[in-house]
């Protein structure tokens, strides 16, 4: 019998080929484009799926064995620091109003993440991509959970967190910037959003958005966030590759797509790194410890990182997206212009602000010797002033945000720093305002899909951002508190000054009560 | 020349993986950062099995960096045994 | 110095989420709630999607089917990521022992041919009907209602990718990769296999997210899975088969264990409304025909002269499951 021969040990890739490529057919009951009805009508053309290469080869057995380890390891570290107050080992407690950023904005962005990979997991043709997708769809919906399960022990303690991962993205003003980011992705079709998640997101700017907020949690002793997010970032590995392989491939298949390509990447390149405008202010002015400047990662994960990427698509014919030109002369600035906004409206946001001290403003000038004592240094030291003479500067007017990134415009003209950037299109008889040149030409490209924004400013103008049953005309109505309240924001709770914040206070106490025996 | 790089978390277990690569290409440099190792090479970086295999005394398989790996950058190219990244240009 | 962190008893603020208060009390919730519960957006969404314009991007009109709260259809196995990853690993290591056993031992050549070539011949085509499921439930997982329901139904289309791959496995074990390309024949042109290729077909072209976990998880695997991993098991069990019994272990469990999460739903869905009921009912008595015409060559070839008694069987037995969840079929 030569049964023996026939079983030479498979090679991992000829292994995989049987076990992935092998399920799909070509459908003869049902046409396939009605078993795959949306892979066309985005205008790329694939004309072989079998040309796909694999990036990371993990069948199902692989996947629970290695995950559930991982699983294992993160939970035995939440539980442990539950269990022995490790919210009491971090540097400060102001420290966590990066973490309650985190967990409004980025964590209900991962579970959008683990929805729309399960719809490109069942929308592509190709067998091998829509295994390599149902996966990140998977490792997605454990990123958005593991963030849960790690926050909740810091929800018990401290304000700004009880709202959860999702009801605030829904509705508050700076959180729309991540949602319509991914709401944008998501409504398109399955071949972009592989670009503007699979791609942008996840292979040019993770780094940026990771690294810098792991580094950040262990310099300030935050083991939770450290794990978590070291842990979803071994997922991050896989996802990158496969952005990789899939932009490649789409190249490879007909020349037709690298004018669309390039298009999307220019697009998601953009609406990307405005997004990141949150984490730059994170890593310059909310962490106790500092890590490295927004500037430093940009050069280092953007930079120099993306540029050996964008130097290997070249072949392909693919360009540095434009905007980078513009990104080169912001990073410099726009951490600080955030930060400065928020610090203006403390009493609308879900987590505290405050003016940086002596010491970390000259941290701040050494890191930014072109910008920050010149524009920026003055007016924090301004309003320093003005709060020691009990006038704590606080804006009540609400701002104008750009129609495609939702930002308020605050971003200055890439040539004069002190004049703020404003552009104006028109579209079927109305005017709509976007804060660059990246954002306008989004807007010019598609605008009977970027009128549709849901735009808090707008919304709130409109009554729509109050609780329901709410009578505007009662006496003594108060628009914003009602607004805070349909955030499920507690004023004078979650809100405002760090200094003087119940967050504060209590850490101050139960860390009094740790290290003293009274 | 473009920079590859892959980062594993600092832990017992990656150590010896660490040291392997570390020996295997002799271009390589490590950046040691809080939780985290960094390990970054001009144009490319090959892990092997048997080197990991050799340190750790037992079998080992390629897919079991995923436990503890962090982030990397180049194009992957992963067999039985080794796993090789790139930039092509 | 060093604080002795653990000695300082703290009363907390609160105990969970704002949404979990409302839903629950201000108690601690497990992890399974706070991973599930209201992390789904619900309403407010910036554009309208390019794939389905008429709609939002989560949406309840997707399906007939209607509920007030549509976390009423929550998962009894409270499987989040990291309890669903640990569950399946440990059955994954069971497998891979029995797998390496059967490798090891050349139990693969000791079974008789004819039991052999059976598996092969209803066994390996199956990996299709499963990545079928795979397709389905990855749907629902995209466009369904509600994380207690979308959740589970991208574990099920997970494992439905792991079934097909442990299948694979079997052909492998037992032949090798020419038994793929015979099987994949099987399925694309036998005519035993057409009659369920055409309706797995059907199935993928299915709109309404819960008629195609009814048709699919409910009908096809609550006739489909007994059929293949109690009666043929059973059969291959009695004969000296017991190695391909080994192989298939995994996916006995998977079936009685998924089947008592979907009966949970059914129930709960049927349970909400007379209109529910009736559109279930439905859709039940329409895909248990269906599916049952797709069963028959396949029966007949695993069971012979024993085919439409052990069809008959399985039709009662899944009626007899379907009344007890409320419907009428």
């Amino acid at each position: 019998m030569d049964m023996k021969a026939n079983k030479k040990k498979l090679g991992l890739k000829e292994k995989y080929a049987h076990m992935t490529r092998g399920l799909g057919w070509e459908t003869t009951y049902q046409p396939m484009d009605k078993v795959f009805p949306q892979a066309t009508f985005e205008g790329i053309k694939i004309h072989d799926w079998e040309k796909w290469e694999d990036p990371f080869r993990l069948t199902m057995d692989a996947y629970w064995k290695y995950q559930a380890e991982k699983e294992r390891k993160l939970y035995a570290v939440l539980d442990a620091f539950a269990q022995n107050n490790g919210h009491l080992g971090i540097t400060d407690a102001r420290y966590l109003n990066a973490v309650k950023l985190f967990l409004t904005g980025i964590s209900p962005l991962e579970y959008v993440a683990h929805r729309g990979f399960a719809a490109a997991g069942r929308n592509f043709p190709g067998v091998g991509p829509r295994v390599a997708c149902l996966m990140q769809s998977i490792d997605e919906i454990r990123h958005a959970q593991t963030q849960i399960h790690a926050l909740s022990n810091y929800n018990k303690f401290y304000e700004g967190f009880h709202a959860g991962a999702t009801h605030q993205i829904e509705r508050v003003w700076y959180l729309s910037v991540p949602k319509s980011f991914f709401d944008d992705a998501f409504s398109a079709g399955p071949f972009e959003w592989m670009i503007a998640i699979g791609f942008s997101f996840e292979y040019v700017l993770t780094n940026l958005l990771f690294v810098p907020f792991m580094s950040g949690a262990a310099y300030n002793g935050d083991m939770a966030t450290v794990t978590f997010g070291f842990s979803a970032q071994s997922d991050e590995a896989r996802h990158m590759t496969l952005g990789l392989e899939c932009i490649k491939f789409m190249l490879e298949q007909d020349p037709d797509n690298l004018p669309i390509v390039q298009k999307w990447i220019d697009k998601w390149a953009w609406r990307g790194i405005r997004v990141l405008t949150l984490v730059g202010m994170m890593m310059d002015y909310m962490l106790p410890k500092r890590v490295m400047s927004w500037k430093e990662a940009w050069e280092i994960y953007f930079e120099q990182n993306g540029g050996a990427l964008f130097n290997d698509l070249a072949k392909y014919g693919i360009k540095v997206p434009e905007c980078i030109t513009q990104c080169t002369v912001d990073k410099e600035h726009i951490s600080h212009q955030a930060w400065a906004t928020f610090y203006q409206y403390a009493h609308a946001s879900a987590f505290h602000t405050w003016l940086p001290n002596d010491e970390e403003m000259d941290w701040l000038s050494a890191k930014y010797p072109n910008t920050f004592d010149k524009y920026y240094r003055p007016r924090f030291t301004q309003w320093r002033e003005m709060a020691d003479r009990g006038e704590r500067f606080y804006n009540n007017t609400l701002p104008m945000l750009c129609q495609v990134c939702q930002i308020p415009m605050v971003f200055t003209e890439p040539d004069d720093p002190t004049k703020i950037c404003y552009r104006e299109s028109e579209y079927q008889g109305e005017k709509y305002h976007t804060c660059s040149d990246g954002c306008q030409r989004i807007f010019d490209d598609e605008p009977e899909k970027y009128i549709q924004a849901w735009l808090p400013v707008h919304q709130i103008f409109q009554g729509n951002c109050w609780p329901e049953g709410t009578d505007p005309t009662v006496e003594g109505f108060d628009p914003l508190l009602k607004v805070l309240e349909w955030y499920h924001l507690e004023n004078g709770k979650d809100n405002m000054d760090y200094e003087g914040s119940g967050d504060q206070a209590n850490f101050a106490a139960w860390r009094g009560m740790a290290t003293q025996n009274t | 020349m473009s920079t590859v790089f892959i980062a594993f978390q600092t832990n017992e277990e990656t150590r010896p993986i660490i040291e392997s690569i570390l020996e295997d290409n002799p271009h390589a440099v490590l950046d040691e950062q809080p939780a985290m190792v960094k390990i970054n090479a001009e144009g490319s970086l090959v892990i092997r099995r048997a080197s990991i295999e050799e340190r750790i005394g037992r079998d080992f398989d390629l897919q079991e960096l995923q436990v503890n790996l962090i982030t990397l950058s180049g194009n992957l190219d992963e067999d039985d045994d080794q796993l090789t990244l790139a930039w092509k240009n | 110095m060093q604080i002795d962190l653990r000695t300082v008893a703290i009363k907390p603020l609160r105990q969970t989420f704002d949404h979990l208060v409302e839903r629950f009390g201000d108690k601690p919730a497990s992890r399974y709630q706070e991973g599930s519960y209201n992390i789904q957006q619900e309403s407010i969404f910036h554009y309208r999607p390019a794939w389905d314009a008429d709609r939002v991007l989560f949406d309840k009109k997707r399906t007939q089917i209607r509920m007030k709260d549509w976390y009423a259809l929550k998962d009894p196995r409270q499987f989040y990521y990291g309890a669903y990853t640990i569950a399946r690993a440990r059955q994954q290591e069971a497998a891979e022992s029995s797998f390496d056993m059967i490798e090891e031992r050349g139990l693969a050549e000791l079974l008789p041919v004819e039991l052999k070539q059976l598996a092969l011949d209803i066994l390996l085509p199956m990996r299709h009907v499963a990545w079928g499921g795979n397709m389905g439930n990855a749907y629902i997982s995209a466009y369904g209602y509600g994380t207690v329901i979308t959740q589970p139904c991208l574990y099920h289309a997970m494992d439905h990718l792991g079934v097909a791959q442990y299948l694979t496995r079997i052909g492998l074990v037992l032949d090798g990769p020419e038994a793929l390309a015979t099987a994949k024949e099987a399925w694309m042109s036998g005519p035993d296999w057409q009659p369920m290729r055409r309706h797995v077909e059907n199935l993928l072209v299915l709109e309404d997210w819960f008629e195609i976990f009814v048709a699919q998880n409910l009908v096809l695997e609550g006739l489909l899975n007994p059929m293949l991993y109690d009666h043929l098991d059973a059969d291959f069990s009695a004969k000296g088969g017991t190695a391909i019994s080994m192989m298939t272990r995994f996916m006995a469990e998977w079936s009685t264990e998924t089947a008592k999460w979907i009966d949970a739903q059914i129930k709960a869905a049927a349970a909400e409304s007379p209109e529910n009921r009736d559109v279930l009912s439905a859709w039940v008595r329409q895909y248990r025909a269906a599916t049952l015409e797709a069963l028959a060559p396949i029966a007949g070839r695993a069971f012979g002269e024993h085919a439409d008694e052990t069809l008959a069987e399985l039709r009662a037995e899944f009626n007899n499951r379907c009344n007890k969840l409320g419907l009428s079929v």
